[in-house]
């Protein structure tokens, strides 16, 4: 018990990130017309390859010997890459169908 | 310095993506948006590369290894971006959400190896285990589901689901958990293998969740898959303390959950329901196939020129037909040609029309069809009683009136299009093939139905020409 309540103490800071940042999650797109669910879909998606910096951090931090460690990071980079410039590229060739309205 | 920098960078990061989504939420500003985050997402990855310091105060190493990854990920996924077809779209981004699952399970990986060398010091690890675990399950759901939803929209994957499947996903999410709590509270050298089998069980998850899941399911799928992978994301932000990739990724995973619980409530599903993936699982639909079946009547190219060009309103109602067919621009043409002859024309959007919601938004905008000619389901359905003639382009259980009618089909309580209350409806389909769903249409056999067979393209064209030359 004593360990969880140190827990949520210590880590007061992220739990108030998170819990304000799913309420903002939900009033961005609360008011979203349904023109723009794809693009905003896709634009969603390509935000949570944020997840490339973890793979840089654990790339980076593996030890010169650490075969397993370099060959996993190396492919988690490679796929954070995808999702982030992928997704980015995706949603703005959507969003320039758009732009074309007066 | 160095790291107060970095902060700085993160903060950065972390209020482009609420700007970016916020601006992605209206048409004036979407692509500025998207842009915005972009940029921020570029400063926040460029100054983890040359700021990040550990707690030790040690830089990033393996440099040639990160410069080699993002060249590689960068050249790849431009061009598959760049090259990919509108009507591609969708699997596009259910492939691309499978690579950023794929990235948060191999970090989970990783850092569980690293903790694996440190047992036995003494010190304990449950909370970093819980994220660890946390992580490696979402992600990889998030790939293997992903990899399956894109298999299946582009074909190469068909539906599947054997008996006692609803339960057989459950025990095995709750084993999963159990093994994992097991691990957290009780880990050794000797039992880390299992961390393995939890690996492999959500792998097999992922692709089980969405095997059975088909047709109406499908973007409520993805866009769900999306939200997990940005759960996964802040699994990585709690393990290294990270704020931008805490904020982008419970962000995405907030949003990505309400935008998956609106289209659930449109059609009437509950998410839960959605979850287990029982949609068409009590066979309701493959009876229903064989028990209908009656007479339906074609309709000649000249025609349905001919009523069209002679009615007062023309609803147009696109579906996945169309966008197979690329046939935006040619129906862009028809609806001006009939409104230079003085028809009204609308097009009526179902929310799940194509294979994603806003899919035909996004099609008909590309070929310059105006925003105020799209009309939402509800103003649509307004609309229909006194229309003229709906002209139905390879969209087909968004217009099924069994969603109304027949409690045991399996799309019943879906909102639809109410097409029937029109004068006419002239359906283009390829074939009298069911639709997504695999579910048979009684609106076909309707008396006011007729049926325009070929392709939406071939179909249009010639429909242009025959009313240019009334």
């Amino acid at each position: 018990m004593e360990y969880i309540l140190n827990f949520i103490n210590n880590s007061q800071q992220i739990i108030y990130i998170v819990i304000l940042m799913i309420f903002l999650g939900i009033e961005v797109i609360g008011r979203v017309p349904s023109v723009l669910h794809t693009p905003l879909m896709s634009g969603a998606n390509a935000i949570h390859g944020v997840v490339i910096i973890g793979a840089i951090i654990v790339m980076g931090k593996a030890a010169d010997t650490n075969y397993a460690a370099i060959g996993l990071g190396f492919l988690a980079v490679v796929l954070g890459t995808l999702n982030v410039v992928g997704g980015f590229v995706v949603t703005d060739r959507m969003l320039e169908m758009f732009k074309k309205k007066k | 310095m160095e790291l107060n920098i970095l902060t700085i960078c993160y903060l950065i990061g972390s209020i482009t993506f609420i700007l970016g989504l916020k601006m992605l939420s209206n048409p004036a500003t979407a692509r500025k948006g998207n842009l915005i985050a972009a940029a921020g997402m570029a400063i926040a990855i460029a100054g983890t590369i040359f700021l990040y310091k550990d707690e030790d105060g040690n830089g990033l190493h393996n440099y040639g290894f990160i410069f080699g990854g993002l060249a590689i990920g960068t050249l790849v996924g431009f061009l598959a971006a760049k090259k990919v077809k509108m009507t591609a779209m969708p699997e596009m981004v259910s492939l691309f959400n499978g690579m950023g699952g794929a990235c948060a399970g191999l970090i989970s990986i990783i850092e569980f190896g690293r903790i694996s060398n440190e047992l036995g010091s003494g010190k304990t690890f449950h909370g970093t285990l819980l994220i660890i675990f946390l992580g490696l399950i979402i992600g990889s759901v998030s790939f293997a589901g992903s990899m399956i939803a894109w298999g299946k929209l582009n074909g190469k994957v068909k539906d599947f689901s054997f008996p006692g499947q609803q339960i057989i996903n459950t025990i095995m999410l709750f084993v999963m958990v159990c093994i994992a709590g097991y691990l957290i509270l009780n880990i050794t050298p000797a039992n880390s293998y299992l961390f393995y089998i939890i690996l492999a069980g959500a792998l097999l998850y992922g692709i089980l969740f969405v095997f059975p899941i088909g047709g109406a399911d499908m973007p409520v799928v993805i866009s769900l898959l999306n939200s997990f992978t940005g759960v996964a994301a802040a699994c990585g932000g709690f393990l290294y303390n990270n704020k931008v990739m805490l904020t982008g990724g419970i962000l995405v995973g907030a949003a990505g959950t309400l935008l998956t619980i609106l289209m659930c409530k449109a059609m009437n599903r509950s998410l839960l329901n959605v979850l287990i993936g029982s949609f068409g699982g009590d066979k309701g639909g493959a009876a229903q196939v064989s028990a209908s079946g009656g007479t339906y009547k074609e309709i000649s190219i000249s025609d349905s020129a001919m009523v069209m060009a002679y009615a007062n309103r023309v609803a147009i109602v696109p579906g996945y037909g169309l966008a197979v067919a690329q046939a935006q621009h040619i129906c862009h043409e028809l609806e001006k040609l009939l409104d230079e002859k003085g028809v009204e024309v609308i097009y009526a959007i179902h929310p799940v029309a194509g294979r994603m919601p806003g899919h035909m938004n996004v099609l008909l905008a590309e070929a310059d069809v105006s925003y105020d000619k799209l009309l939402e389901m509800e103003d649509a359905n307004d609309l229909f009683k006194t229309t003229d003639v709906v002209l139905i382009l390879g969209a087909n259980d968004v217009v099924n009136p069994a969603a109304k009618n027949d409690p045991a089909s399996p799309i019943y309580g879906m909102p639809i299009l109410e097409v029937e209350l029109a004068k006419n409806v002239i359906v283009n389909k390829r074939s009298m093939k069911p639709g997504y769903a695999g579910i048979e249409n009684e609106l076909f056999f309707q008396p006011k139905t007729s049926m325009l067979f070929g392709d939406a393209k071939g179909v249009l064209q010639q429909l242009v020409s025959e009313i240019k030359s009334l």
